[in-house]
């Protein structure tokens, strides 16, 4: 039906293409409504990936105790989506698909290296997170093709995770987004590092540049801050009513910073600061 | 009878009420249950997902009906403020506690907020006043300043616990 009509739209839980229709800036001719399809909503344990079909509903990973002990960078951002009344109807696929900029999904999927699977002319394909989001709303998927589920690599050892975000209210779209995931050695230093900066530019990025300069280091915030702050001098913000670049710049450094750190505290066993 | 060209024919349970309804499939399920079922308790606000005054509980649970199409809520049961009540004329301890603390002014966006209510103390009968503003961080009220909303789902959760009897809702 997607191959034959062009303008048809899938439709799941329906919480950004709805308001899109209402607000007439989608106009499909048709909607195919997936979400009857009970063998697209699953969270599964796949080797040393967590599976999750795109059906499967925000709220339902924000409960999963699966996710919370294997994926705790997940569990620590979905309760920034939208608020619970959307969580109840969004899906992981849809938020995936949808490619918002502001979104926190797709910022943890290219944070962890996520990967996509998705059915097209009858054939299965794989494609990464980072090779996925080409710009804003926009996703390197085919017209006829649909997403069906995301795998999540775990990592083991000593890990932990730190996100944040600032937006003018709870819920609302984030301005800035930063998540880190840290593994830390027996000796408390960085073994491995993962840090993504969201909502700041057309689709969620990583800053590797930091990331090599702070393995093997002992995550101090100093040290975060100006391996940081080095890697977002390439990176040109976005620039709206809402934020101007320079504060999108300024405000990415200093929640990047409180990200890593938090995850550094998290990976020793420190209690956290609620956000 | 024939069906319009753009209509289709869906059955709807609500508030306990089996409907058979022949209705175009872009109707969200908000028009449908004001126009078609003549349940106004289900608020218009911004109709598209922002302010919550359309919510209903979509098999217990809180969801924004202007987001849901009404073909899409055949088969599960759907509860509108006008299902809380335990009968005609009386008023659930939810809508009792909103009366006492004045819980509301304007009255725009009472009805989703008890429904949202109704949700948090099926779930969590106990909550902490942090579990409250998050379970009504999705609605928006202009006219109390929330103090007294928060207050009256605090009391109205306090009563439930003594009676010892869950909060009742017709599906």
């Amino acid at each position: 039906m997607l191959a034959a009509d062009e303008s048809a739209r899938i439709i799941a839980g329906g919480q950004t293409l709805v308001p899109m229709m209402a607000m007439r800036l989608a106009r499909p001719t048709r909607l195919i409504d997936i979400n009857h399809i009970a063998a697209l909503s699953y969270i599964r344990a796949d080797g040393d990936t967590i599976s999750i079909g795109a059906i499967t509903r925000q709220c339902l990973v924000e409960r999963d105790k699966l996710i919370a002990t294997s994926l705790p960078l997940l569990a620590r951002a979905v309760p920034f989506i939208g608020h619970a009344a959307t969580r109840a109807r969004g899906t992981i696929g849809g938020s995936l698909a949808n490619a918002d900029p502001a979104a926190e999904l797709p910022l943890i999927a290219i944070t962890l290296d996520a990967v996509f699977t998705y059915r097209v002319d009858r054939r299965t394909e794989k494609i990464g997170a980072r090779d996925f989001y080409i710009g804003p709303m926009t996703t390197s998927l085919p017209g006829d093709a649909i997403l069906t589920s995301v795998q999540l690599p775990v990592w083991p050892g000593k890990i932990g995770v730190g996100f944040h975000e600032v937006n003018t209210r709870r819920s609302d779209f984030a301005f800035v987004a930063t998540a880190a995931q840290v593994e830390l050695t027996d000796d408390g230093r960085c073994k491995r590092i993962a840090i993504g900066i969201g909502a700041a530019t057309d689709f969620p990025i990583r800053l590797a540049t930091a990331e090599e300069k702070l393995k093997g280091s002992t995550l101090d915030a100093a040290i975060v801050k100006d391996a940081v702050v080095q890697a977002l001098a390439d990176v040109t913000p976005l620039s709206d009513l809402h934020a101007s670049a320079k504060y999108r710049r300024r405000v990415a450094a200093d929640l990047a910073t409180r990200a890593v750190v938090d995850a550094c505290s998290h990976a020793l066993g420190r209690k956290l600061h609620a956000h | 009878m024939l069906l319009g060209a753009n209509s289709m024919r869906i059955k709807l349970t609500v508030n306990g009420d089996e409907y058979a309804l022949e209705i175009e499939p872009r109707t969200t399920l908000l028009d449908c249950l004001r126009d078609h079922l003549g349940l106004k308790g289900a608020h218009a606000g911004c109709e598209h997902g922002v302010c919550g005054a359309c919510t209903v509980l979509f098999d217990g649970v809180a969801v924004r009906s202007c987001l849901i199409f009404a073909p899409q809520a055949e088969g599960t049961p759907i509860t509108t403020i006008e299902g809380i009540t335990p009968g005609p004329g009386e008023l659930s301890p939810l809508q009792d506690a909103f009366c006492e603390t004045h819980g509301m002014q304007c009255g725009y966006c009472t009805p989703a907020m008890i429904l949202v209510a109704h949700a948090l103390l099926a779930d969590n009968p106990n909550p902490t006043r942090d579990d409250i503003v998050e379970a009504i961080s999705g609605n928006l009220c202009r006219c109390t300043g929330y103090a007294q909303i928060v207050e009256a789902i605090a009391l109205a959760a306090d009563r439930i616990r003594g009676t010892n009897r869950p909060p009742e809702v017709r599906k």
